[in-house]
């Protein structure tokens, strides 16, 4: 009970953190954001530049706003938007189906991918290997937006089999999740292998080998798991990975979704959208690393009295 | 024959920075002259690349955008590894709170997607060149505090700087002659391995229309405004992009062969 | 019938370019033991592993016979050494706590050896695993079935490791350095099991670098030396009068076996080092529970316990890298502890470390030169006359000059170690603390260092505080002896009282634990007395 009071007040701790360095990095902006809210092109009589200050209480001092923007973090309450016209929570909630769902797809694809090479590629053979190997380093390479304006190209353009742009079906998923797990998938991979290479190294491998266990046993039943304890260090990451990428992805291919809002929100100066976004990534990167621990002690029973979680 | 693979991609990254620093040696033309009668050509033997919507030379303009390219990358890179640099010593030998407090601060950006924090960066620098540098700088900075930390822990704790204050050398010298170099040196392998990321998100920045705007040659902005043609011109998008996963490809392998060595020269 | 057969073995590596066992032959009989002894790198394991078909992926066998329990293995594809492993040959090796997957309850590790060769049918493997569990002493067998390898004490997780791989009862039993990581008092349970199995039948082939575990085990010993078998024979015979030279030069080199050296009486005069009622905790626990002594010049006091009981960092603290929570340190009569660094800086000088891992303890990017050259500076050395005092410093422990320019990783482990002493003596200390200092290295570098040891204590009166967990080594090297358990000093005296006469049962148990041989060769020291 103890362990999970903790991880909830550190988990706070951290998107409070996150936010704050957010109002922080906002306060830096230069300009009047008077400018922002009506569009920097809009001549504002004094009397409206003074209403419009209060209404967003822009008139406070820096401490009171502070204060203000935590408490309404704290009550999931982020403000109206400058530009849409309309509360922060909306925006959010209406664009965040498409990014999940794209997510999602990611998060099954790149990890099943990641898994079938590895195994498929650690052998006793060097040959498949190093094919993989080079392949890795040219997706890893790859920016997923070019990336995914190449997949565009041929399979939209050229080969007409998929759809260009959103249509809301299955078939409009698939480029975009193909773009945002691949790269994703050719990392895990590299260190998926070198954890299944590492691990049959062991003694403990030696030990079954001895026990007269084939090959491919040692591998999926002893390795394997060993294999995913520094995949899941690379969960950080991964999320990272996956919102950021989200930002691209969905531009290339004009989808709807967070990561759409997000850039627009920058170019608009859009700052409560900007906050917003800053504080639901950080609550998404805290609850993936709650989901983690609970993972790596699924995996390695050595952790797992320091979680809490019981043996399975 | 077991380093082929590095000699070429060296060659290969001889050839970008040559573009980088010399682009009038490979190309004659003029990366932003326009030619109305001359719209998305496809490659032939006078445009190698073919041309843009505006007529204007893909090859050439690939050759020029290597110099935005590469330069946004590089002092990004130099640039983040500076503020890790004091970020993660001012941690590591500071006290316990002055520690912690920066660790949390790095844990919380950490929380935080690069991007985004790529993004924020922008917004106070404004778009442009300088914005997007900065933006990949402060984006890298946080992981690259964690990793000085980290080593310069480790070296503090280790045997010969113990050794040393064993024998009476004072704590700034033993900090200047041993915890600063080892910790520098796997710091600067690990740059030679991120710079190619570095390239990778400064163009990233670029085609998102907030790094080198239109109509600097810039790999990333390049993409962009290809985009609207790709139903009629592919070789406008294929080019600048290959050119960069070339680069990245190239950066990582020779930044690879450096940290093998390294690694390979601290092995007994 | 034989178990092992083998006649002209040879073993190479990296496609041809390493011959790591050459033309070796022996021969297991059931109920008997074979070890094979020799230094790392001699060729041992390699032999070994080739029996269960596991010399690597990179190794070339060849052999002019090599039966297994009957059957001709030359020309064995993995299938049918699948069928040999587990089944004929089991494996115990070193370390249970990696050599049994950590991800896995031990329970599962002993199925996996029956279902291999399904030897049990499936619905009786639960009650075979308690069975086995039973059978190698490991007590409440269903709950520690359930058990994973970070759950169990060393012995235990030793025994579980026994048990997977007998599970399909192989006659034959490789023991790679099976008790090499465990505590001396286990030590001594853990070889008492193999003996059993021994009796009942299974042929075992013994690895070890240890000959007091070879004494205690084995029937017959073969010594190896660079992929060559240089001796075989009868273990006491071989033990007794080796006959060749390089098991000669083994013997004489093991710590403890040695005579004593003649030491003169107990040193007087000003305690140099005054410990007092030490304590130092770390968070709840307590590491070093209040000690006391003093050491004089030229004295050397041993300071013994097994890994975990405090001593570190007792030396820690002696050292002054660690402050204690209670108590005082008095160094040449003035305050040791509890001043601040400036006022000890200075005198840092007198005291010096040599530490267990010299890798670590020098500038992976400096020269040797430049190590020792730092401590010189250090000690207000001019610049001019650094490198002639280093060549002096390490003529004397035992160096050449042309290492001056080499870097730490282009030394041997004994040579790194020589370089650790000689910067430890440039600043002319009183007091040496020697943590472990050969523990790291090699058994005949180990005798080469601890003689280098004990010529510059004599040479320079040094005082010497030395932390070792092995009791033969320290009744070699000093004159009083200190044990510790858990924190706490529960025995000191001179060494010869200590050893003679322990008073502690934790004092005895250890003693229990070293071998015989160590042990009889200090009777005529204690005839000196």
């Amino acid at each position: 009970m103890r362990g999970v009071l903790a991880r909830l007040v550190s988990a706070a701790l951290v998107v409070w953190a996150a936010a704050t360095c957010a109002f922080l990095v906002l306060q830096l902006i230069p300009g009047d954001p008077v400018y922002a809210i009506v569009g920097s092109d809009a001549l504002v009589s004094e009397e409206q530049h003074e209403r419009i200050r209060e209404e967003y209480g822009l008139d406070q001092p820096l401490v009171a706003q502070y204060l203000n923007y935590v408490v309404r973090l704290a009550t999931f309450r982020f403000g109206e938007s400058y530009q849409l016209q309309q509360p922060v929570s909306t925006v959010l909630a209406d664009q965040l189906w498409p990014t999940v769902q794209l997510a999602l797809a990611a998060t099954v694809l790149a990890p099943l991918l990641a898994v079938l090479v590895a195994v498929a590629t650690s052998g006793r053979a060097a040959w498949p290997r190093r094919v993989a190997a080079a392949v890795e380093l040219v997706v890893v390479s790859t920016p997923s937006f070019w990336l995914g304006i190449m997949l565009l190209t041929i399979f939209s353009f050229r080969l007409g089999w998929l759809p260009v742009a959103e249509t809301g079906g299955v078939a409009s998923l698939v480029l975009p999740t193909i773009t945002l797990a691949l790269p994703i998938a050719a990392v895990l991979t590299q260190v998926m292998r070198e954890g299944l290479l590492s691990a049959l190294d062991q003694p403990f491998a030696v030990t079954a080998r001895a026990r007269g266990v084939p090959e491919t046993a040692v591998r999926y039943r002893h390795a394997l798991r060993h294999s995913a304890i520094p995949a899941l260090t690379m969960a950080g990451w991964f999320t990272g990975t996956l919102l950021g990428g989200a930002v691209i992805v969905e531009n290339v291919f004009a989808r709807p979704g967070i990561g759409r809002i997000t850039l627009q929100a920058v170019g608009d100066r859009d700052l409560p959208v900007v906050q917003g976004v800053v504080a639901l990534s950080a609550v998404v990167f805290v609850a993936v690393a709650a989901l983690i621990d609970v993972l790596y002690a699924v995996v390695d029973p050595r952790l797992r009295r320091r979680t809490g979680v019981q043996a399975i | 024959m077991k380093h082929t693979g590095t000699v070429i991609a060296a060659l290969l990254l001889g050839l970008i920075l040559a573009a980088a620093a010399f682009p009038g040696l490979l190309t004659g033309g003029d990366p932003t002259a326009t030619d109305p009668l001359a719209t998305l050509l496809p490659p032939d033997a006078a445009h190698f690349f073919g041309t843009d919507q505006l007529g204007r030379d893909v090859f050439t303009r690939v050759v020029y955008g290597a110099r935005h390219s590469l330069a946004i990358g590089a002092a990004a890179t130099v640039g983040g590894l500076l503020i890790a640099v004091v970020w993660g010593l001012l941690a590591a030998l500071s006290g316990r709170f002055g520690d912690a407090v920066l660790m949390r601060v790095a844990d919380a950006l950490l929380a935080l997607p690069g991007l985004l924090l790529a993004l924020l960066v922008v917004l106070i620098t404004g778009k442009g060149v300088i914005g997007a540098t900065l933006a990949v700088a402060v984006g890298i900075a946080p992981g690259f505090a964690r990793v000085v930390r980290a080593q310069a822990l480790v070296v503090r704790r280790s045997g010969y700087v113990e050794a040393a204050i064993g024998l009476g050398v004072p704590r700034p010298l033993v900090t200047l002659r041993h915890v600063l170099p080892n910790t520098f040196g796997p710091l600067l392998v690990l740059a030679s391995v991120t710079l190619g990321i570095s390239i990778s998100t400064g163009a990233a920045l670029s085609y998102l229309g907030l790094g080198a705007q239109p109509p600097t040659p810039e790999w990333g902005a390049m993409l962009t405004e290809s985009q609207g043609f790709l139903h009629l011109a592919w070789w406008a998008a294929l080019f600048p992009g290959l050119m960069l996963v070339l680069t990245v490809i190239a950066v990582t392998v020779v930044g690879r062969h450096a940290q093998n060595r390294s690694e390979g020269r601290y092995a007994s | 019938m034989s178990l092992v057969e083998a006649v002209d073995l040879n073993v190479w590596f990296a496609g041809g370019r390493v011959h790591a066992v050459r033309d070796a032959s022996l021969r297991l009989e059931p109920g008997r033991c074979l070890a094979l002894v020799g230094e790392s790198g001699s060729g041992k394991s390699a032999l070994a592993r080739s029996l269960l078909g596991l010399a690597g992926p990179t190794a070339t066998v060849t052999a002019g016979e090599l039966r297994i329990a009957g059957q001709d293995t030359r020309g064995f594809g993995p299938r049918d050494w699948r069928k040999v492993r587990g089944r004929h040959v089991g494996l115990v090796s070193q370390d249970a706590l990696v050599a049994l997957d950590p991800l896995r309850p031990i329970g599962a590790e002993i199925t996996e050896s029956l279902l291999a060769h399904r030897t049990v049918p499936r619905n009786k493997v639960g009650e075979r695993v308690v069975d086995l569990l039973t059978r190698v002493g490991v007590p409440e067998p269903e709950e520690r079935a359930r058990q994973y390898v970070h759950q169990l004490s060393g012995g235990l997780r030793q025994r579980a490791l026994i048990a997977s791989a007998i599970a399909a009862e192989p006659g034959i039993l490789i023991a790679d350095e099976p008790t090499t990581a465990l505590d001396a008092a286990v030590q001594a349970r853990v070889l008492a099991l193999l003996d059993e199995l021994k009796e009942q039948g299974t042929g075992l082939l013994l690895i070890s670098h240890d000959l007091a575990v070879v004494e205690a085990l084995a029937d017959e010993v073969a010594v190896m030396r660079h992929g060559v078998i240089v001796e075989t024979g009868p273990t006491d015979r071989v033990l007794d009068d080796p006959r060749h030279e390089y098991t000669r030069e083994l013997l004489a080199a093991v710590p403890g076996t040695r005579p004593r050296p003649p030491r003169g009486p107990l040193a007087k005069g000003d305690p140099l080092l005054t410990v007092t009622g030490v304590v130092k905790r770390f968070g709840a626990r307590t590491a070093v529970a209040g000690a006391d002594f003093t050491l004089r010049p030229g004295e050397t006091l041993g300071l013994v316990g097994e890994s975990g009981s405090g001593k570190t960092t007792l030396a820690r603290v002696v050292l002054g890298m660690a402050a204690p929570d209670e108590g005082t340190v008095l160094l040449d009569g003035a305050p040791w502890s509890g001043v601040p660094e400036r006022a000890r800086r200075s005198r840092r000088r007198t005291i010096q470390l040599i530490p267990q891992d010299p890798l670590s303890a020098v500038d992976p990017r400096w020269p040797v030169s430049r190590v020792v050259g730092e401590a010189l500076a250090a000690t207000g050395v001019p610049r001019a006359e650094r490198t002639a005092r280093t060549v002096l410093l390490l003529e004397r422990v035992g160096l050449t000059p042309d290492l001056l320019d080499r870097r730490p990783a282009a030394l041997s482990g004994g040579q790194r170690q020589r370089v650790a002493i000689a910067r430890a003596l440039a600043p002319q200390p009183k007091l040496l603390v020697c943590d472990e200092p050969v523990s790291a290295l090699d058994v005949s570098v180990q005798a080469q260092v601890l003689d280098l040891l004990r010529r510059l204590q004599e040479e320079l009166g040094l005082a010497t505080l030395f932390i070792s967990h092995d009791l033969a080594v320290v009744r070699e090297v000093c004159d009083r002896v200190m044990v510790m358990k858990d924190g706490v000093v529960v025995e000191s005296g001179p060494v010869e009282d200590v050893f003679a006469g322990p008073a502690h049962p934790y004092t005895k148990a250890l003693l229990d634990a070293v071998p015989r041989r160590a042990r009889t060769a200090h009777e005529p020291a204690q005839e000196r007395l």
